[in-house]
């Protein structure tokens, strides 16, 4: 499909998406109601729902989908491999290590995310230590991948010791849920940033996905890029987790289906994913907390279920 | 010109070559034989500043290679490595293109001198037809030709060509050795890895063989293609023969 083409589709479907996050939930609301709320008129307790649950509840998911196909995009420019997605390298391990930890001491909500993000935080620090060399790829993807199981085992542990009153409370964080989303504002801020820079940095990705010594002959600094493309990676998923836990799918498959699209240049493969992964990822959610309303359940159920039928078609068509 | 002066390359312990001394002068086309695990790839990359050396140094210019910016490098030297098509997603004239990043000026868009560079390597290569065609879905020996495209679109003085014949069928090999011919004539200096005597004693004025004990010697290839050489370069008995009033070496048995 032609580029402009897909992405103005895809800047539709993010609207579309949007509008139909605002206007979905317990309580049924017009279109008409729902626009005055967004500008503070009309009845206070619509002003107040549209303000205060639908708005932040519908951009978290949207920045929350487009971090984690940004990440995606960039973990498989610099990886190279088409199973890299942004918990590949153990950020999301080390997370919810750091998050059940502090559950099962009893901490807090704000200390369970601080715990979360310092353990996101070493998990990133301490796989580019032990895996990063340069002009190589597959040793920094082994070692994300061993730190990655090494965290599942210790997840294990602490969902076995627990006690059983906390163990639905942690598979709930496990599983991805946007109702208690952190640092909105911030993350709103570095998807932006992160968007811009990608896409001003397109040329050199695609020259990376040719190959790491391809790209150094094509006058690449080799070096410089891969780090530079972990920590950006690294630094949305962090963001990503702290707005919904770690929800599945979405910076794996969101890349692939833009791919599957027709659109491989990442000057429109990094805005492409990103709106994409915004606009499915609220989708997911706007479902998961409508489906079995009052009953909200963890979006990343809904990711898999909405999403593997589609990439499944998409990838059979493409034979 | 490209030069290395004394030196030693050895890679996981194996010495590749020790004190190499050798200048490849513009208008010249070296070939590099030797067996399997001889080092060849090896020192490529160390030519072309991807394999670090152990003892003396790549020279451009009178400048060592390290010491330049791999920017600047890029739009003298066009390197092909063995495995280069990688996980590339896109159409075989985008990854043509790619070939286009050195000479780039903004941070989009090609301007119609990349444009024209990349039409003309993709009809040198003869895969005007599979230019729209996504890379992953051609042939092997289809994809060869499009990465020395993608290394003839940069249009370097300069060209490291690690086999660059490999999956060719017999046309397209004479169609690319062809090619080089005419960038030889036009003033480039060539560097070919290659297995085949026959293209290297066609192809090569220059020749640079690696022994298998470490042992390196280059000179002009008429000194060098004798039997005696080859045989202890590829530790295994070759006949002459002569074909069309030339010596050619076969596979002894």
């Amino acid at each position: 499909m032609n580029s402009r083409l897909l992405l103005s589709l895809l800047t539709l479907l993010a609207v579309l998406a949007l509008g139909g996050g605002l206007l979905a939930g317990a309580l049924p609301l017009s279109p008409g109601e729902v626009a005055r709320g967004l500008f503070g008129q009309g009845d206070p307790a619509t002003v107040q729902i549209v303000q205060e649950l639908r708005l932040p509840r519908v951009l978290a998911a949207f920045v929350c989908g487009g971090l984690l196909a940004l990440s995606g995009v960039l973990l498989q420019a610099l990886l190279r491999n088409p199973l890299a997605d942004p918990y590949i390298l153990g950020v999301s391990g080390g997370a919810a290590v750091g998050a059940l930890a502090a559950m099962l001491l009893g901490a807090g909500l704000l200390a369970q995310q601080g715990a979360s993000l310092v353990g996101a935080l070493v998990a990133v620090v301490a796989v580019f230590g032990l895996g990063f060399r340069r002009g190589e790829s597959h040793r920094l993807l082994l070692t994300g991948v061993v730190f990655s199981a090494g965290c599942g085992a210790l997840v294990s542990l602490l969902l076995t010791l627990s006690p059983e009153a906390q163990v639905k409370g942690m598979l709930f964080w496990l599983m991805g849920d946007l109702a208690d989303p952190q640092g909105l504002a911030a993350a709103t801020v570095l998807l932006a940033l992160g968007l811009v820079c990608a896409t001003l940095a397109s040329g050199g990705l695609d020259v990376l996905s040719a190959g790491l010594d391809k790209a150094a002959t094509l006058g690449l600094a080799v070096g410089r890029w891969q780090a530079a493309l972990y920590f950006a990676a690294a630094l949305f998923t962090v963001a990503a987790l702290q707005l919904g836990g770690s929800i599945g799918f979405v910076g794996l498959m969101m890349p692939h289906a833009v791919r599957l699209l027709g659109v491989t240049a990442h000057r429109w493969l990094v805005p492409g994913a990103a709106l994409l992964g915004g606009a499915f990822l609220l989708l997911a959610d706007t479902l998961a907390r409508t489906a079995w309303s009052p009953l909200q359940l963890p979006v990343g159920i809904f990711t898999a279920l909405l999403g593997v039928p589609v990439l499944l078609w998409l990838l059979a068509r493409g034979r | 010109m490209l030069a290395v002066r004394n030196l030693t390359v050895s890679i996981a312990g194996k010495t590749v070559c020790r004190e190499l001394n050798f200048a490849i002068a513009p208008g010249q086309c070296w070939g590099v034989l030797g067996q399997n695990g001889a080092g060849k790839s090896t020192l490529l990359r160390t030519l072309a500043g991807l394999h670090p050396a152990e003892a003396g140094e790549v020279v451009w210019h009178d400048a060592p290679i390290s010491r330049l910016p791999r920017r600047e490098l890029a739009r003298e030297l066009g390197v092909l490595g063995q495995q280069d098509s990688g996980e590339f997603w896109g159409t075989v004239e985008e990854f043509v293109r790619l070939g286009r990043f050195p000479h780039r000026r903004g941070l989009f868009g090609f301007s119609a001198t990349d444009e024209s560079a990349v039409t003309a390597a993709l009809a040198a290569m003869e895969l005007a037809d599979l230019a729209q065609r996504p890379l992953n879905q051609l042939s092997g020996g289809e994809r060869q030709r499009a990465a020395i495209a993608q290394t003839l679109a940069q249009q370097a003085r300069y060209l490291l060509l690690d086999e660059p014949l490999q999956n060719l069928d017999l046309r397209h090999q004479a169609a690319a050795m062809q090619v080089f011919a005419e960038r030889q004539r036009q003033g480039c200096g060539l560097l070919l890895v290659l297995h085949d005597l026959l293209w290297a004693q066609r192809g090569c004025d220059h020749l640079l063989l690696l022994y298998p004990d470490g042992r390196a010697e280059a000179g002009p290839a008429a000194d060098l293609l004798t039997r005696e050489r080859l045989e202890a370069l590829y530790q295994c008995r070759l006949r002459e023969a002569l074909v069309e009033g030339g010596r050619c070496f076969l596979p002894g048995v």
